[in-house]
Formats: structure tokens, C-alpha cells, sequence
């Protein structure tokens, strides 16, 4: 049990009810151009409404979609786990539209729809900023015109987009990022620009979610290797739904290969496992770990930090039962640190 | 310290190398345009003989994409994994305090001077009028 511990949930997911919704905070042409497309819907496939993951059956409202109203949020979860804080990445398709204008056109509708019926009517509750990612520039418009307000505590893009996260081409959002003590949030998610694994489209929704897993390990890789971390020394990047038990074994073999191949990418002249473990943070669920207190303390000592893992529900997709969230055999110390301390530590804004 | 004379310096031109075996360990000397350096012909990551691995240049990074090539044969990568070892310190590249091969100190000696001793020279035969590559170890 975690109430009473002040916990801070870094990874909620409320949920747009629908495109009727948004309507009042697009500017006039855009509500008008959606209707006239007759558009009604920007879900992507990544959690499909009647898929379990999407949300626990307990969550789960007669009709409609799970999490739409802030009284959900605060019976289901804010109140029965004493959160502290939330902090809400609304997964709405904002990287869907190939239009740049119209992605920023939702990103914007989203953003304030968050503030106006969410952050606004609850102390508890912090946020995301939602970018079209598919323009830098609008990308960055977006930042300058919400990092004033501090209940945005960082930025969020999806997992997969249109190129890799460590290029370059992107390097002006993560300037401006940094400028404003922002961290960038990487979620599982697609724009479905590239299949979901390296070789090609998967026929089930199990492959795409799990190879999400990969996806992570990819972009990893990507700023890494492109030098996002030296460029952006102040910038810390979370990753969240991405599970964390790969990192051991992704780090094992990145760095092997780093030893024999310094020379393409010499900006990176300390070891990559250093790197991540101080620029880079991890939700906690979905934890696809052991099951035994004993493995479990294993995954963490393999870690090498107990700084790295920030706690989230991921409500409301179902990521575990009853109201327990934790995994078995933590210490008291570590408990505090992945509810508590690393959470504020991460968050300039929450400190 | 044992002072081994391993070489005449006319046997490594600049930029070659040399396998050389004190007390059953290989040493690799290198000629690195006039300076004489040795490191053990035994990689730390899995033993691969750095004798021959190929040589390169300290590669250095101020920020991505920007590239500083400095010394030029100075650095040699093991011919199994690619790693990379300077010639002067042993240290690889990346993490110089952890991972280093051993290196030797290589003097280069008047035959004169070693007429006197004491060193050991079990292959080579010292002449006055020569000068020899003495390795300590």
C-alpha cells in the first residue's frame, strides 16, 4: 500500500472523450475544417479501446472511453492511493495528422483542454506538454507558448515518429527544452509513420505493444549515439511505459560495442552507462520483471542506481490489480526514493 | 628494474613495430617516428595480441559532429574487438583509468654504455659502435 507515502504519478493517461470535445478549444478554422472533413475521431491503434491493457476492468466505465472526467481520476486513483502529485501525458493522436499545421492545431486544443478541465480543477495534478513533433518549429511554439505555466512540468513525445530521436533536425525542441528546465518524455506510441518493429508490420497487437519495448532501446541508442546528451547537458529525457528491466542487458551490450567503435562517435568519451544513469529516468510500470523479492532485487542492483525509476500507474491501462502498484521486496528506502525523491528530483518544477 | 636489450633501433623504422619475448611475456615495441614505446602484446579485455591490431589516431570530440585528429599511428585498436589503446600510456580510450594494457619504458642505449652493464641481452649481441633499444621491466 502506498497511501500515506505521498507518492507522485508520473504516468496518467486521461483520456479525450472525443473530437466533439476539442471543438471549443480549436481556433475557428480548425473545428469548422474537422467537421467539414467529417473527422470524429485521432485515436492510434496503440491501445485499442477493447483491449485489456487499455484499461483495468475496474476503471473501465459502462460506456464510452476509461478516464474522461477528472471525478473518474480522482475516485479511482487520486484518492483511494493518496497521490500526491499526477502528472497526466495525455496520449491523444496529436503526432497522427501528416498536416504539421493540423497537429499543432490538436496540440494546442489538447493542451488547453488539459488545463481547463484538469489542471484547474484539482491542486493535485501537473502535465505534459503535448508537440507536433512533426515540425520542430511548431514544436517549439508550442513550448514557448505553455512553459510559463509551471503545472507543465515537461515535454512529451511518442516513442516513434517520423525519424530518430537523436537527430539532429530535433535538437532545437531539446534547446528549448533545456532553456526551460523541462525534461523531454518519450512514451510508447506510434505516429505509424514505420512499422512497429524494425522488420516490418506484426499482425497483433501483442507484437506491436511489446516491440514498443525494442523501440525505446532504439532511440536510446539514437541520442546516445548522435551526442544529444553532450550537446544537452542540462536536459534529462523519461522514459515512460517503456518498462525498465532491458536496460541492464541494452546498456551490457551498448557499451561493449561502444569500447570497439569510439571513433564514429568520439563525443561520447564516458561510458554510455554513466550517461544513462544520469540523464535518463524510467516510469515503473509496466514492470516486466521476476516475480521472486530476490530477482527483483537483482533487476535493481543490475541497475547500477537506485535514482532511475520513477513511480507511475498508468492509469488507466491495466498494469496491476487490487491497490497495490509496487513489486514485492523493495526497501523502505528504495520505495521512498522511486515514489518521492526521484520524481522530484527529475522535475525541476516539483521541487 | 631489469634493464633487456631487445633490439638494434635500425630494426624498427618509423611507424614499425616489433615482438620482442622478456621472462616468457611478448612486449610490441613501436617506432613512433623516432620514439620508442612498448606495451604488452596482450589486450586486457581477452587477449587478443595487439601486435597486430591496426593503428589510428587519437580521435577527440568537443561537441557532435565536430572532430579533433591528433597523433596520428599512436593509437592501436586490438585486431579481435577493435579496442582502443594509446601507445604512450597503455590507457584505452573511454575509460583510461579502468582498462589499460602495460606499457614499457623503451631507452634508446649506446652500445658503449652497455658494455658495462648490468642488463641482459640473451639474443642480442651488443657491439660498441651500435645503438640498441633497452626495454626495463
Amino acid at each position: 500500500m502506498i497511501r500515506g507515502l505521498n507518492p507522485i504519478d508520473c504516468d496518467v493517461h486521461p483520456n479525450v472523450p472525443g473530437l466533439k470535445t476539442l471543438l471549443p478549444f480549436m481556433e475557428p478554422y480548425w473545428a469548422d475544417t474537422l467537421v467539414q472533413r467529417g473527422m470524429h475521431e485521432l485515436d492510434s491503434i496503440s491501445y485499442p479501446n477493447n483491449s485489456p491493457l487499455t484499461a483495468r476492468a475496474d476503471w473501465r466505465p459502462e460506456t464510452g472511453k476509461p478516464a474522461t472526467t477528472l471525478e473518474q481520476l480522482q475516485s479511482q486513483l487520486l484518492d483511494p492511493f493518496g497521490i500526491d502529485i499526477a502528472i497526466l501525458n495525455c496520449l491523444y493522436g496529436v503526432q497522427l495528422p501528416f498536416s504539421e499545421d493540423m497537429g499543432a492545431a490538436y496540440a494546442r486544443a489538447v493542451n488547453d483542454w488539459i488545463v481547463k478541465e484538469w489542471l484547474d480543477r484539482d491542486p493535485r495534478l501537473r502535465a505534459s506538454i503535448l508537440i507536433p513533433i512533426q515540425s520542430p518549429e511548431l514544436a517549439i511554439a508550442e513550448i514557448e507558448r505553455l512553459a510559463g505555466d509551471k503545472r507543465f512540468v515537461q515535454i512529451m513525445t511518442l516513442v516513434a515518429g517520423e525519424t530518430m530521436l537523436g537527430r539532429r533536425h530535433h535538437w532545437p525542441i531539446y534547446e528549448a527544452a533545456e532553456r526551460h528546465g523541462l525534461p523531454i518524455a518519450i512514451h510508447a506510441g506510434s505516429s505509424y509513420r514505420n512499422p512497429s518493429t524494425a522488420n516490418g508490420w506484426g499482425s497483433y497487437h501483442i507484437e506491436d505493444y511489446v516491440s514498443q519495448a525494442i523501440t525505446f532501446q532504439s532511440q536510446l541508442a539514437s541520442l546516445l549515439s548522435e551526442g544529444a546528451f553532450r550537446k544537452f547537458p542540462d536536459l534529462t529525457f523519461v522514459m515512460l511505459e517503456s518498462g525498465f528491466t532491458w536496460v541492464p542487458a541494452f546498456l551490457w551490450r551498448f557499451k561493449k560495442y561502444w569500447r570497439g567503435l569510439t571513433m564514429e562517435i568520439p563525443w561520447v568519451d564516458r561510458s554510455p552507462v554513466d550517461i544513462v544513469r544520469e540523464r535518463v529516468r524510467f516510469s515503473l510500470t509496466p514492470f516486466d520483471g521476476p516475480q521472486s523479492e530476490a530477482d527483483i532485487t537483482k533487476i535493481f542492483e543490475h541497475l547500477g542506481s537506485d535514482e532511475l525509476v520513477l513511480f507511475s500507474t498508468d492509469y488507466p491501462h491495466w498494469q496491476f490489480d487490487g491497490n497495490d502498484p509496487l513489486p514485492p521486496g523493495l526497501s523502505d528506502d528504495l520505495v521512498r526514493k522511486i515514489l518521492v525523491d526521484n520524481p522530484r528530483q527529475t522535475y525541476a518544477r516539483l521541487r | 628494474m631489469t634493464r633487456h636489450v631487445v633490439a638494434t633501433i635500425d630494426e624498427i623504422k618509423p611507424g614499425g613495430r616489433k615482438v620482442v619475448t622478456i621472462d616468457d611475456r611478448e612486449i610490441v615495441i613501436f617506432n613512433l617516428n623516432g620514439d620508442y614505446v612498448g606495451i604488452l602484446n596482450r589486450c586486457p579485455h581477452q587477449g587478443g595480441k595487439l601486435c597486430d591490431g591496426v593503428v589510428t589516431a587519437l580521435i577527440t570530440s568537443n561537441e557532435p559532429g565536430q572532430i579533433n585528429y591528433a597523433r596520428p599511428g599512436e593509437i592501436i585498436r586490438c585486431p579481435w574487438h577493435g579496442w582502443f589503446f594509446d601507445l604512450r600510456s597503455g590507457q584505452s580510450w573511454g575509460e583510461p583509468d579502468r582498462i589499460k594494457t602495460r606499457n614499457y619504458n623503451v631507452a634508446v642505449t649506446g652500445g658503449n654504455e652497455l658494455v658495462e652493464g648490468p642488463y641482459q641481452a640473451e639474443t642480442i649481441e651488443v657491439t660498441t659502435d651500435q645503438q640498441y633499444l633497452v626495454v626495463e621491466t
